[in-house]
């Protein structure tokens, strides 16, 4: 239960928070026409006769869209409707050909399912809530108005016209702007698990009208407004809570909350008011004549879910269990497939590099990627995807460390000579002479030294100021330059001073 | 020599695949006639003489070397103008596509021309095949070839497709190709003396055919004879991937498979269709057509169709609310006619170009159909007319246990005169006939069987299960066969 509350004037306040998402679906040719799909093409170069709605022209499904919403459903555990249908959605507007929109109302793909959500990722078995979807359906994207070419006139783009969407409805289950940006986390991860859309928020290829309500705790749902095309996680946290205290201000203030259409200013952190449900369309919702109901057999359903990946749950139950990570790692690794695919690429390199099974390299691959690799890309402002050294030649490097032949120290410097170069790092260690050595004889003499040049400190420490012990290995390291096995250094610095 | 435009469609195609004549010198013939009759009848929207002899000249050239011939090499046709041909304006015969020429060709039509059949123009219809008279094309009414005995009164070619009706009526066009939503091909076939057959529901593609009601409209050919019709319709038909209720199924040979022996074939005479006040000469045609079928081997049998009638309303609410959706898209921002006032925003756009783009009829059923699907009204009307929609199918499948054909009137009058039926209502009610059995999806067909009185003809119906058009043409042959149906208009233009 969140105890997330708005404090009013007069109390407190419980928000209720459902999510309508819509995600492009993944596909290269559109719902209903062979058109091209492409992100940023050339205004109005991807537009079929039938996406311009000449006269004459219909529709056909495309079944590798389909295929991408039964996947998607089956990746939330949803219920797959094996009989569906499209509806047309009759309203006029501009970047609206056919004047409908040809959609799913009545009988959707998909129906009930679930996803589960992790609030805290420090404390993963406290924080899951788990939060149910209503439905998927599929539907058509619109095309674009351009209001900046003309001084007088928009202009129309219709590349984005006849595109596949999936509206994926939650339940009104959440309860706090936290709840709404993990769901949406969450789905957004999934949807990009499975390949059915790429979740890239700031391309409008997934968005999501938030649906808001407030009221007493344990009370009744209060009236909802819906704040549309919200196009980042963390807007559409802020819009649940700019709009629950505006709710509750509102009502505080003797007024009432009116089912409107709202949309959200990024600028002034702010919701306003599109249009009320007076002036609501009537849809006049009813089946496609130009399409038949959509049947789907049973091979095409199995094929859909042999098809799909190892989903971030059970992956990350697996990184966990098998691989013996902690709950925070595995959440980390698994929370987008981009990072879980370069982990187990990694994971496999180093493995078979030092000819060893993966569980046992597991816990060095994932402490040297979720702390000094994320840093070093950090620095150089790169993620895993601008990454200048792959997966494998990470492995390699981490090989290294682990068979003994550099420490982990000189990995750092390996590895940015890795940055710089591309070179591996085998090539680098041999190169620079970063081998380290376990050669105990050269290490004793070093050691002999420091104690030598440091008597006063070697009198302090055995009149008990342990702590001085880390200083004489350090000195060692740094006459080795970093090259002695550290291990060893600390056996034959202890035995010297004994 | 033969008068080459009195020929029917196979007679031309025998005799330019024979050498008779050629195909250059029909396609001259057929060109004269729809000049000298295009003021008289105003048939045709838009002509294209040129198409008609470039498509000829083919035909002759892969004739003199020796290249095998298509299914209609060297019959120049009139296409209804609710067909998109590629170049050629395609306007549904409205004002708000007035101009417009699609990039596209439509599959029926460009199966047509594969077959070597060539493009006399494109005929004149009721506005979006709304209409039973032609007198809603926005590019004036088409004029029956046929008068009464003795009298000069403009007569209705039937509609929609009245201009296809009229113009092989008149013998400018040898067979054109129709669409029938409610009876659009039978019932102008019936008004003019002519054949025409709507297929089952699926068998043309939609493809390029500008939509009046998706899930009734079928293309089918008309022409003068029921071979004819058989040879065209296999044409035109066949399964195509870009329209998804398309039938997957193959093109029989209707044409090889003809047969006008019935022995064996029950016919099932509605009882519901003998309306009180039908009309004598209607009633009286309908026995003589009992009669032939009997005469050809074929067992009456007496059935019911229980729900008939709830057709005519079930499909006046139907057919304007997929309408009121279709024609959603001619809102002047990306073809046709755009009317913008100054200063005007986005919807008063769409109003002005709307209200002067669609005739009255056209207007009406878009607010018949916005109305049927508005909230509060959608169950009562539209969910109510799919139901009986199904109930109506049902009777059908039910007599079809029992019986091969159905056989019925086209249309309760013979041909009415221009401007005589003002009230829609009375023009609604004249599809009585057809409209069963396109709410049922079913093949039907229309054969001119007698003249009524003052001499106009009058037509049959045959109905047939799904997918026998066989069935159906068949019928229509012994029917053919027995009414020997020779009656011609008096060239009056």
């Amino acid at each position: 239960m969140s105890d997330y509350r708005i404090q009013g004037a007069t109390g407190e306040w419980e928000v209720v928070i459902g999510l309508e998402v819509h995600a492009q679906v993944t596909s290269n040719a559109k719902l209903f026409s062979g058109s091209a799909t492409a992100f940023g093409a050339e205004p109005n170069s991807q537009v079929s006769f039938v996406d311009a709605a000449m006269p004459g022209m219909l529709p056909v499904p495309n079944m590798e869209c389909i295929r991408q919403a039964v996947r998607t459903g089956m990746a939330i555990e949803a219920q797959i409707n094996k009989y569906s249908r499209f509806d047309r959605k009759n309203y006029f507007y501009a970047d609206l050909p056919q004047g409908y929109q040809i959609s799913q109302l009545y009988h959707p793909i998909v129906g009930e399912g679930e996803i589960e959500i992790t609030l805290d990722e420090k404390n993963p078995e406290t924080s899951k809530k788990v939060i149910g979807v209503e439905r998927i359906h599929v539907e058509q994207d619109a095309g674009k108005l351009m209001h900046d070419q003309h001084p007088t006139m928009s202009y129309v783009d219709l590349n984005r016209s006849g595109v596949a969407l999936m509206e994926i409805v939650s339940r009104p289950d959440m309860r706090s702007p936290a709840e709404a940006g993990a769901y949406l986390s969450k789905l957004r991860s999934i949807l990009r698990y499975v390949g059915s859309c790429d979740g890239n928020m700031d391309q409008g290829s997934m968005r999501a009208d938030v649906n808001v309500s407030v009221r007493r705790p344990g009370e009744p749902f209060g009236t909802r407004t819906e704040t549309k095309n919200v196009n980042s996680v963390r807007f559409v946290m802020a819009v649940v809570e700019s709009e629950a205290k505006r709710q509750v201000a509102l009502i505080e203030d003797g007024g009432k909350v009116v089912q409107e259409t709202r949309l959200y200013d990024p600028d002034r952190n702010e919701t306003r008011s599109m249009r009320s449900k007076e002036d609501a369309h009537d849809y006049r919702y009813f089946p496609d004549p130009d399409l038949l109901p959509l049947v789907l057999d049973d091979a095409f359903l199995a094929e859909c879910r042999a098809s799909l990946p190892e989903l971030p749950d059970a992956k990350r139950a697996r990184y966990e269990g098998a691989l013996g990570l902690t709950p925070y790692a595995a959440g980390v690794l698994t929370a987008e497939v981009d990072t879980a695919r370069w982990f187990e690429a990694l994971l496999t390199a180093t493995a078979s590099a030092q000819n060893k099974p993966e569980s046992e390299v597991a816990k060095q691959a994932s402490n040297w990627l979720l702390s000094e690799f994320f840093g070093a890309l950090n620095k150089l402002g790169k993620d895993l995807s601008t990454s200048p050294i792959d997966a494998e030649k990470a492995g390699q490097l981490l090989a290294l460390v682990g068979n003994g032949t550099i420490s982990g120290s000189i990995a750092k410097q390996v590895l940015e000579k890795m940055f710089e170069t591309g070179d591996d790092a085998a090539t680098i260690v041999e190169r620079e002479g970063l081998k380290q050595t376990s050669d105990t004889g050269a290490i004793e003499a070093a050691v002999a030294t420091i104690l030598a040049n440091n008597a006063d400190k070697v009198e302090q420490y055995k009149a008990g100021k342990e702590a001085l012990f880390g200083f004489f290995v350090g000195q060692t390291m740094k006459a080795m330059a970093g090259k002695a096995n550290p291990q060893i250094v600390n056996e034959l610095v202890k035995k010297a001073l004994a | 020599m033969t008068n080459l435009t009195d020929l029917t469609l196979t007679g031309i195609r025998d005799g330019v695949a024979g050498g008779d004549f050629t195909a250059t010198e029909v396609a001259t013939a057929f060109n004269t006639a729809v000049t000298e009759a295009q003021e008289a009848l105003n048939a045709f929207i838009v002509t294209t003489p040129e198409a008609a002899l470039a498509a000829a000249a083919k035909v002759d050239a892969d004739r003199a070397a020796g290249k095998p011939l298509g299914k209609l090499a060297g019959v120049p046709i009139g296409m209804k103008d609710l067909f998109a041909t590629k170049g050629v304006q395609t306007s549904a015969a409205s004002k708000i596509l007035e101009g417009f020429k699609p990039q596209y060709e439509s599959t029926v039509s460009q199966k047509l021309w594969d077959a070597g059949a060539g493009l006399l123009g494109k005929l004149n219809l009721d506005q979006f095949a709304m209409g039973s008279s032609n007198e809603s094309s926005a590019f004036g009414r088409v004029v029956s070839p046929w008068r009464r005995k003795g009298d000069s009164a403009a007569l209705a070619p039937g509609g929609s497709s009245g201009g296809s009706s009229a113009a092989v009526a008149a013998r400018i066009v040898p067979a054109a190709t129709g669409t029938d939503t409610g009876g659009s091909i039978r019932q102008p076939a019936a008004f003019t003396g002519i054949s025409g057959i709507k297929p089952t529901y699926g068998r043309c593609s939609r493809w390029g055919i500008v939509a009046f009601a998706s899930s009734l409209d079928q293309a089918g050919p008309m022409a003068h004879t029921v071979r004819d019709c058989a040879v065209m319709l296999e044409a035109m038909a066949g399964f195509d991937p870009k329209d998804a209720t398309s039938l997957d199924m193959a093109v029989p040979e209707w044409d090889k498979l003809l047969s006008s022996d019935l022995k064996g074939k029950k016919v099932g005479i509605p009882r519901e269709y003998r309306l009180d006040g039908l009309n004598d000469e209607v009633a009286k045609n309908w026995e003589q057509g009992i009669a032939w079928l009997k005469d050809a081997g074929a067992e009456v049998v007496d059935i019911s169709l229980p729900h008939s009638k709830y057709a005519l309303a079930t499909y006046y609410i139907i057919a304007p609310a997929e309408a009121s959706s279709n024609l959603a898209r001619y809102d002047g921002v990306r073809y046709g006619l755009r009317e913008l006032p100054d200063g005007a925003n986005l919807q008063e756009m769409y109003a002005a170009t709307r209200a002067a783009g669609f005739g009255d009829e056209v207007k009406r059923r878009i607010l018949i159909g916005t109305y049927v699907l508005s909230a509060g009204f959608y169950d009562a009307y539209y969910t109510q007319a799919q139901k009986v929609r199904t109930l109506i199918a049902k009777d059908f499948e039910e007599a079809f246990k029992q019986v091969d054909v159905i056989l019925a009137p086209t249309a309760p009058t013979p041909a009415f005169a221009l401007g005589e039926k003002s009230n829609p209502l009375d023009m609604y009610l004249g599809d009585v006939f057809s409209v069963p059995a396109s709410l049922a999806g079913l093949p039907a067909m229309s054969v001119p069987s007698g003249l009524s009185s003052e001499g106009l003809p009058l037509g049959l119906q045959i109905i047939g299960r799904p997918f026998d058009e066989q069935g159906v043409l068949n019928a229509g042959l012994a029917i053919e066969q027995r009414a020997q149906f020779s009656a011609k208009p008096e060239k009056w233009w």
